[in-house]
């Protein structure tokens, strides 16, 4: 019995959680393990709609493994996840997710056109080759991130600014409603950098609502308007301004204090602004 | 751009109704050259030369004259396309290896079967060795699965023991009756010279469904290969796309046991996709090229096993896929050996020369135009070794770019001045760059800009031109070259 049948015994069961079907995105009282090892416990949050929300928290916390739970790519424990107020199978096109860059092999034998028209897959039917108006719509996803002139590239001769480009631009034409984006800003240039946020705003600016994995305690007051801190539980979640304070920073990271430099840092700033 | 859309003759000459049409044609021919071809009133001769073939043997065997010739020859053909197509995608879900624990793990299988029903009974002697089969891989998915032993040890784990389970169990068969003429040892070589037309219809069967899997699915293979969390969340069912991949790699490999035997199935897996991949970037050319390659070897394999006594079909159908990789490993226009070694040495000969065009136009803005430049001065101007300048200096000499000789100095010429003062343009510029956007010390920037230079497009010369509105001179040095000279 793996330690995840364990917690379903051990955790008392909820009656079906009030689901607020405004919300994008609700977590209840979710619990996830791998094998032996709990990752998460008793998450329970839940994002208003067209916020840029950034997930914020140390190696290990398990911010990738709470949008892969999200997403039913790994086993929940317990709790359950509604988007907008339903299973996500149901409303698996409401949802584009953009996984970490590193995830992939990037010497797959595959065009940038190729990759982004998969954007389109979860909308065709199986066993149908994608046609005419799915090509145009990846490329007209690729001109919004820039990248129209490398659309038959192929992807191992991208930079890792162009890498991200290309699994953003596999998003959008999605055209989903929300968002869940692993580390889209990783080792991208500043340029890149610039771009992407630039997109998201504009994303968020037509009432999409954007979940993003982010590393880089230093802007995020600049760059989202609520923040969920994360260290295998919620330590604390809501706007920025309230919730990303040095006394949360001190709870998520521990005293590890670089961060905790860096974190001030970014208080400062925020309050000249 | 262009370059990569026309990117090979290859992709040329492709073109999708064309490669069915010409698919369909293969295999009406093949399925009609018995009644062309067969000699009806000559027996198949038994005559396999110890010697080398004649010549008439040779016609003989390459126009598969004998059925027995054509029965083998169009098995393994077709054996080798459906597992060079299956395989492929095997290979890029980092899967082929598994094809390896899948195919010794259907030893006991065939043991088992034969013990049981004691009938040398091909149908039934797949399907124990395939259930065996799936049970391996089920064991290499488990072990990963649940325990912290990785997938490369959990696959030789699986491989040895179910093989050796194999071997204990043929032991057992050996003392049966039947044991001795069952002919169980094909299985673990190979006996392709012995493929009846039955096991021939088994292959043409897989290899039809394999295609017809591969084209129908081919947009879910796709993305599940690349990409497998985001192929979830387009509600592509990767279990299932994964099932379904896995189940035709066992067919094909099951249904190859008998020609070429479970030791070396594995590599019409990898071997053909391995190749293929040196030629293209493009999935469906690489599973195309695969398909030929896998069936090219298998054509090879079986005509040379025709032709000589005592050759296994098997092994020579595998060194013949090996030669197609050695092959496409070294001559493959772009991620070939071959290529990249003569893009390196171009590369580096342009290197030499820029330098050496550089340092004679740095000593001409210094000594003024047409100055005789000693062979100490140039060596002075640039860290490089006397056999390095040397080589430098022949080869522009060769090009027309410098003349004159060590005794009285050397000169540019006209060409070689406006190559020079361009090359010394694009170092200067960068360099200027390199101080007024990335903060780099003058005292640094000869360095750094010298690495870079050299790759500078006419594209980027546009743009540099651009941010330090510098128009058609050569701009100053930004730094002093006297640290360097006196050096």
């Amino acid at each position: 019995m793996t330690a995840a049948d364990v917690l379903k015994q051990v955790l008392p069961k909820h009656a079906e959680p009030e689901h607020d079907p405004a919300s994008p995105l609700s977590v209840h009282d979710m619990t996830v393990a791998y094998q032996h090892k709990p990752v998460l416990w008793d998450v329970d949050f839940a994002v208003r709609p067209g916020r840029l929300i950034g997930i914020v928290g140390p190696n290990g916390a398990g911010k990738s493994t709470l949008l892969k739970a999200c997403l039913d790519l790994v086993p929940r424990a317990s709790g359950s996840v509604c988007i907008y107020g339903k299973a996500y199978r149901k409303q698996r096109r409401l949802v584009g997710y953009v996984p970490q860059r590193e995830s992939v092999d990037w010497d797959f034998p595959t065009n940038v056109l190729d990759v982004v028209t998969m954007g389109r897959y979860g909308r065709m039917a199986w066993c149908l080759p994608p046609r005419r108006r799915d090509r145009e719509a990846a490329l007209h996803a690729l001109e919004q991130v820039g990248m129209a002139d490398y659309a038959h590239r192929q992807i191992s001769r991208l930079s890792g600014g162009q890498q991200q480009r290309v699994f953003l631009a596999r998003a959008l034409v999605q055209d989903a409603q929300l968002y869940l984006m692993d580390e889209p800003f990783a080792g991208v240039d500043a340029a890149t950098e610039q771009a992407i946020i630039t997109l998201l705003r504009a994303l968020q600016q037509r009432g999409r609502t954007m979940l993003i994995v982010h590393h880089d305690l230093q802007s995020v007051p600049e760059y989202f308007d609520d923040v969920i801190l994360l260290n295998m539980r919620v330590v604390a979640c809501g706007p920025t301004r309230d919730i990303f304070t040095p006394e949360n920073l001190q709870k998520t990271y521990g005293g590890r204090l670089t961060l905790l430099d860096q974190a001030a840092e970014a208080m400062a700033r925020q309050g000249r602004q | 751009m262009s370059a990569t859309r026309t990117n090979s003759p290859i992709r040329a000459a492709f073109d999708r109704k064309r490669a069915v049409w010409a698919a369909l044609f293969l295999y009406a021919i093949m399925l009609a050259y018995p009644s062309i071809s067969f000699s009806q009133n000559e027996t198949a001769t038994q005559l396999k030369p110890a010697t080398w073939p004649t010549r008439a043997q040779i016609v003989r065997v390459v126009t598969m004259r004998d059925q027995n010739t054509w029965i083998v020859v169009a098995g393994t053909t077709m054996l080798g396309l459906a597992a060079g197509i299956i395989g492929t995608f095997a290979y890029l879900r980092k899967r082929a290896l598994m094809g390896d624990a899948l195919s010794h793990a259907t030893l006991p299988g065939i043991a088992i079967v034969f013990l049981l029903v004691g009938a040398k009974n091909a149908p039934q002697l797949l399907l124990g060795g395939a259930a065996t089969g799936v049970l391996g891989i089920l064991c290499v998915l488990g072990i990963r699965a649940s325990t912290r032993t990785k997938e490369d040890a959990a696959i030789g784990i699986v491989l040895s023991v179910f093989f050796a389970a194999g071997m204990a169990l043929f032991s057992v068969v050996q003392t049966q009756p039947t044991g001795e003429q069952a002919g169980l040892h094909s299985y673990i070589y190979g006996q392709a010279a012995a493929m009846s037309k039955a096991d021939m219809q088994r292959i043409a069967f897989v290899a039809g469904l394999v295609v017809l899997c591969v084209a129908v699915l081919y947009k879910e293979f796709h993305v599940v290969c690349f990409d497998r969390a985001f192929a979830a969340s387009q509600g592509v069912s990767v279990t299932m796309v994964d099932l379904l991949m896995m189940m035709l790699v066992v067919f094909t490999t099951v249904i190859g046991l008998y020609a070429v035997g479970l030791i070396m199935i594995v590599a019409l897996l990898i071997i053909p996709p391995a190749a293929a991949r040196f030629w293209t970037d493009s999935l469906t050319l690489m599973t195309v090229l695969a398909g030929v390659f896998g069936a090219i070897s298998g054509v090879l394999g079986a005509m040379v096993s025709a032709l000589f006594k005592d050759m296994p079909a098997g092994a020579l159908i595998v060194i013949s896929a090996g030669a197609v990789f050695v092959v496409s490993m070294l001559a493959a226009p772009k991620r070939g050996v071959i290529a990249q070694a003569l893009r390196h040495t171009n590369l580096s000969r342009t290197v030499a020369r820029q330098n050496l065009l550089r340092a004679f136009a740095e000593i001409e803005e210094r000594e003024g135009e047409g100055a005789t430049v000693s062979y100490q001065a140039l060596r002075g101007e640039r860290g490089w070794s006397q056999h390095a300048l040397n080589k430098a200096i022949a080869k522009a000499r060769r090009a027309l770019l410098v003349t004159g000789d060590e005794q009285g100095g050397f000169r540019l010429s006209t060409p070689g001045r406006k190559a020079a003062r361009e090359v010394l343009r694009n170092h200067r510029l960068w360099e200027l760059f390199l101080i007024r956007y990335a903060d780099i010390a003058p005292s640094h920037v000869d360095r750094d800009a010298d690495e870079i230079e050299h790759f500078l497009g006419p594209e980027v010369v546009a743009e540099l031109e651009r941010a330090l509105e510098e128009r058609r001179r050569i701009p100053a040095s930004p730094h002093t070259t006297v640290t360097e000279a006196g050096a």
